[in-house]
C-alpha cells in the first residue's frame, strides 16, 4: 500500500513520539556507528537512559546522558523549557542510579525570539540547576534565521558518577519483582494539552515536572545494596512505552493492576473527553523502579516519606509466562494488553 | 467533572454483581448465546476494560459495523480526493477520514502532496473557513451516523455561504442492523444498539427487532458496567422469551428521542438505498439532501463521477470483520502487513475500528 511507502520516505511526528516508530528512527541513526561503547561500558545499543564510562583502575563509572529538550508551548502550566532542561537531564543521570555532577547546555534561538522570554527560561533552569545542585560548565548558542526553527530548543548533556557494580538496566528485571509508581501519572502531557489552543478545556491541572532527586537520596542504600533492579522516568509514551520497554529487554511479562496505579481526577475527566489513554501520556516528575520483592516495603515507604513521592505504590509485578508483554487489570476485574504507543497521542475527533 | 454516577457505572463490586447473575441467567438458558453490538465506542469499552475476559465462555460478542469512518465508500473518499485536486478547493472533514485508504490515495497522502485538506471538529469549523475563504470552494466532506447528521443539516438550513458544500456520505443504523438480521448465518440472539444514535433517534426504529424477528434489543450505555448490564438484560430476555427494547441508557436517552433533530434531519435529507463499504448496498441505508438545499450538495455542484473504485483491497478482511463474521486476529495481515501505522483495510484507520482496537488490547493467543 502507498501508506508503507509514505512511512520510509520521510520523518513523522510519530518518529519522535516514544513508540515503536521512534525506536525504528534510532535503529535507523544508530546502527552503522563504528564504536558504540568505551571500555565495555553502557553504550548506544543498550538504549538505556543513558551510558557509562568505566574507569580503569577506579570502582566507579562516569554516566553520560543526552537529551533534547523541545516542549510546545515553551511556558506551560507548572514550568517551562528551563525547568524541563534540567529536571529531564538529571532525572535521566539518576534512573542509571548515578549521583548527578554537571551538565552543558546548547540553546538554539529563533531569530525574532524575545530576550524577555529568554530570560524566564534561564532563570528557571539557574534555578533548577541550583535545587539540584548540579553544576553547568560548558555550552553553546546558535541563532537560526526567522522560521527555520520554531522559538527555540535546548540540548543538553548530562555528568554523573557512580559506583560500577551497581546494575539498574532496564534488561535487569527478574521475575517476582515488585513495580512501584511514584505518583500519578500523565499529569504533565494532560496539562500541556489543556493548555494548547482550540480545545477550550479550563483546568486547574498543573505539569508533575520536578527533579527525581529527593527519591535518589532516600534510596541511595538500596541503589548500592542492588535493591533496585531498574529505574525509568515516564516521559514520552507514557508508563506504556516504559513498560513495555522493559518487558521487551527483560524478556518477562509485567502484569499491572489498574486499581493502585495512581491518577488524578482531571487526567481521568480530560483524557475521557478527548479518547486519550492515560498510560500513553508523558510524565515529567514520576519514577517506575523494579524492585526486589523482600525489599519492596522498605522502599516504598522510603519513597512515600518523600514530598514529591508520597502518593506512591507498588502498582504491579513481573512474571515469567507471557514474555515482553504487558497486561492490565483492569479496574472491573477485565485483563487487557498495555500496548506499545505507536504514536503521539491524538485527541478524538468524532 | 465527574458524569453523574460515574462511581457505580466503573465499580467492581458492582461488575461482580452483575457478571453472578450473567453466570446464573446463562446456565438457565443453557445453550450458547451471540450478541452484536454496533458501534465502535462499545468495542471500545468491551475492550479497554477486559470485558470479554469476564464474561462466561458461552457468551459471545460480536462486533458489528458500527464505525462510521469504516463503512464510508471508497467512491465517497474517491469523490473528496478528486475535488481535492482542485487548485480553488478546500476540503474539510474529520481527523479519522483523512488517513482511510481509497482506490488510489488517501487524502492525507493527497494533503502531503499540497493539497489543501484541513480537519475540522465540526461543519461550524468548515462554515468559518468558507467565509474566511471566498475565493475558495469549501467542501465540507461529512461522514457519520444519525449523530452527526443534525449537526450537517442545521448548518444547511442556516444558509452557508455560497462557496460552501457537502459530500454528503451520511448513513443510516436500523437499516444495517436489518440488513444483518436477514443474513442467516450470522444467527445474533440480540443487539446490543448504540446510545449516541438512540439519542437522537429514540426507540421506536428498534421496535421491528423485537416484534418482526423476536429478538431482543437493549440500548447501552458506555461505561463497562452498562455495557455489561445491558448484556444481562438481553440475557434475561432470552430466558423469559420476552423480545422487547429495553433503554438500559435511560439518563442520556428519551423514549422519543431529540424530536428537534430529527425534524432536521426530516428537512434537509432524504433515506435512499445506499452502499456501505464491505457490506453492499442497504435499503435506507443512507442519506442524500434534499431538493430544496440542492446548491449545498458537493454531487450536483461539481458532477464528479467516479468510474470504479476499489473498496476492500487484496487480502484484506473488514468486509467480513464489519460483520462479525471474522475476528481481526483471523485476517492474515492484521498485525503484520496491516497496523495502525500502515493501514491497509479501513477497519485499522479509526481508533472506533474493530482492527485499530484489537490491535491495541487484544492478542491472537488470549481470545
Amino acid at each position: 500500500m502507498s501508506g508503507k511507502k509514505e512511512s520510509s520516505e520521510v520523518i513523522r511526528l510519530a518518529h519522535g513520539a516514544g513508540g515503536v516508530l521512534q525506536e525504528e528512527l534510532i535503529k535507523f541513526i544508530t546502527k552503522n556507528i563504528p564504536f558504540k561503547n568505551v571500555n565495555n561500558g553502557i553504550g548506544v545499543e543498550e538504549l538505556d537512559d543513558g551510558a557509562t564510562i568505566p574507569l580503569e583502575d577506579y570502582d566507579k563509572e562516569i554516566v553520560v546522558t543526552g537529551d533534547g529538550h523541545t516542549v510546545y508551548p515553551l511556558f506551560f502550566p507548572g514550568g517551562d523549557l528551563g525547568t524541563l532542561s534540567i529536571c529531564g537531564t538529571v532525572n535521566d543521570l539518576i534512573m542509571m542510579g548515578a549521583e548527578p555532577l554537571a551538565l552543558t547546555s546548547m540553546m538554539i534561538i529563533e531569530e525574532g525570539f524575545e530576550f524577555k522570554k529568554l530570560e524566564k527560561i534561564v532563570i528557571s533552569m539557574n534555578t533548577m540547576a541550583h535545587k539540584a545542585n548540579i553544576a553547568i560548565i560548558a555550552g553553546d548558542t546558535k541563532v537560526m534565521p526567522r522560521g527555520t526553527l520554531n522559538e527555540m530548543i535546548i540540548a543538553t548533556t548530562g555528568i554523573g558518577i557512580k559506583d560500577k557494580d551497581i546494575k539498574i538496566l532496564d534488561n535487569n528485571i527478574r521475575t517476582g519483582d515488585l513495580i512501584i509508581l511514584t505518583g500519578s501519572i500523565g499529569d504533565h502531557g494532560t496539562a500541556l494539552m489543556a493548555s494548547r489552543e482550540g480545545l477550550n478545556i479550563s483546568t486547574d491541572l498543573i505539569s508533575d515536572i520536578s527533579l527525581l532527586l529527593e527519591i535518589y537520596d532516600a534510596l541511595k542504600l538500596d541503589i548500592s545494596n542492588n535493591y533496585i533492579h531498574a529505574m525509568k522516568d515516564p516521559t514520552r509514551g507514557g508508563i506504556a512505552a516504559a513498560l513495555n520497554n522493559w518487558a521487551i529487554k527483560s524478556n518477562i511479562s509485567i502484569w499491572i493492576d489498574e486499581v493502585k496505579v495512581p491518577l488524578k481526577k482531571p487526567v481521568t475527566a480530560i483524557c475521557d473527553m478527548l479518547g486519550l489513554d492515560p498510560y500513553n501520556i508523558a510524565s515529567e516528575g514520576r519514577a517506575l523502579l523494579a524492585v526486589d520483592p523482600e525489599h519492596s516495603v522498605k522502599i516504598l515507604k522510603k519513597i512515600k516519606s518523600t514530598e514529591i513521592g508520597k502518593d506512591a505504590e507498588i502498582i504491579g509485578e513481573v512474571k515469567v509466562q507471557n514474555p515482553q508483554r504487558v497486561f492490565l487489570k483492569t479496574i472491573v476485574g477485565g485483563t487487557r494488553f498495555i500496548d506499545m504507543p505507536l504514536g503521539e497521542p491524538i485527541p478524538r475527533i468524532c | 467533572m465527574d458524569i453523574p454516577g460515574i462511581k457505580i457505572l466503573r465499580s467492581k463490586e458492582f461488575t461482580d454483581k452483575i457478571i453472578k447473575a450473567i453466570h446464573k441467567t446463562i446456565n438457565e438458558i443453557g445453550k450458547p448465546i451471540k450478541f452484536m453490538h454496533v458501534c465502535g465506542t462499545h468495542e471500545h469499552t468491551i475492550s479497554k476494560y477486559g470485558l470479554r475476559t469476564l464474561l462466561p465462555k458461552e457468551i459471545e460478542i460480536l462486533s458489528g459495523p458500527g464505525c462510521p469512518v469504516c463503512i464510508c465508500p471508497a467512491a465517497d473518499i474517491d469523490k473528496a480526493v478528486e475535488l481535492g485536486r482542485r487548485d480553488d478547493t478546500i476540503i474539510t472533514t474529520f481527523g479519522d477520514m483523512i488517513r482511510v485508504p481509497a482506490t488510489s490515495i488517501s487524502l492525507a497522502e493527497l494533503k502531503a502532496k499540497g493539497a489543501d485538506i484541513r480537519i475540522v471538529y465540526g461543519p461550524n469549523d468548515a462554515i468559518k473557513i468558507a467565509k474566511e475563504n471566498p475565493n475558495k470552494e469549501v467542501i465540507f466532506f461529512a461522514i457519520g451516523f444519525e449523530t452527526t447528521v443534525p449537526l450537517i443539516g442545521y448548518e444547511l438550513q442556516s444558509g452557508p455561504p455560497s462557496n460552501f458544500s457537502v459530500i454528503c456520505a451520511h448513513k443510516l443504523i436500523p437499516a444495517a442492523l436489518e440488513l444483518l438480521m436477514s443474513q442467516s448465518q450470522l444467527k445474533i440472539d440480540g443487539f446490543i444498539s448504540p446510545g449516541h444514535v438512540s439519542t437522537i433517534i429514540g426507540l421506536k426504529p428498534y421496535e421491528i427487532f423485537a416484534q418482526g424477528y423476536k429478538i431482543p434489543n437493549v440500548i447501552s450505555g458506555f461505561e463497562p458496567n452498562d455495557v455489561l448490564l445491558s448484556i444481562l438484560m438481553l440475557l434475561r430476555q432470552l430466558r423469559d422469551k420476552r423480545f422487547d427494547t429495553i433503554n438500559e441508557y435511560s439518563r442520556v436517552v428519551k423514549p422519543e428521542g431529540n424530536i428537534i433533530a430529527q425534524k432536521i434531519i426530516e428537512d434537509v435529507f432524504e433515506s435512499v438505498s445506499s452502499p456501505w463499504r464491505g457490506i453492499g448496498r442497504v435499503y435506507d441505508g443512507g442519506l442524500v439532501i434534499k431538493e430544496e438545499h440542492q446548491e449545498f450538495d458537493a454531487d450536483k455542484k461539481f458532477d464528479i463521477k467516479i468510474e470504479k473504485s476499489q473498496d476492500i483491497p487484496p487480502g484484506c478482511s473488514c468486509h467480513l470483520i464489519m460483520v462479525g463474521k471474522l475476528y481481526p486476529y483471523e485476517c492474515k495481515l492484521f498485525r503484520k502487513e496491516c497496523t495502525p501505522i500502515n493501514p491497509i483495510g479501513p477497519c485499522m484507520v479509526s481508533m472506533e475500528g474493530t482492527c485499530n482496537i484489537y490491535y491495541k488490547y487484544h492478542s491472537n493467543d488470549n481470545s
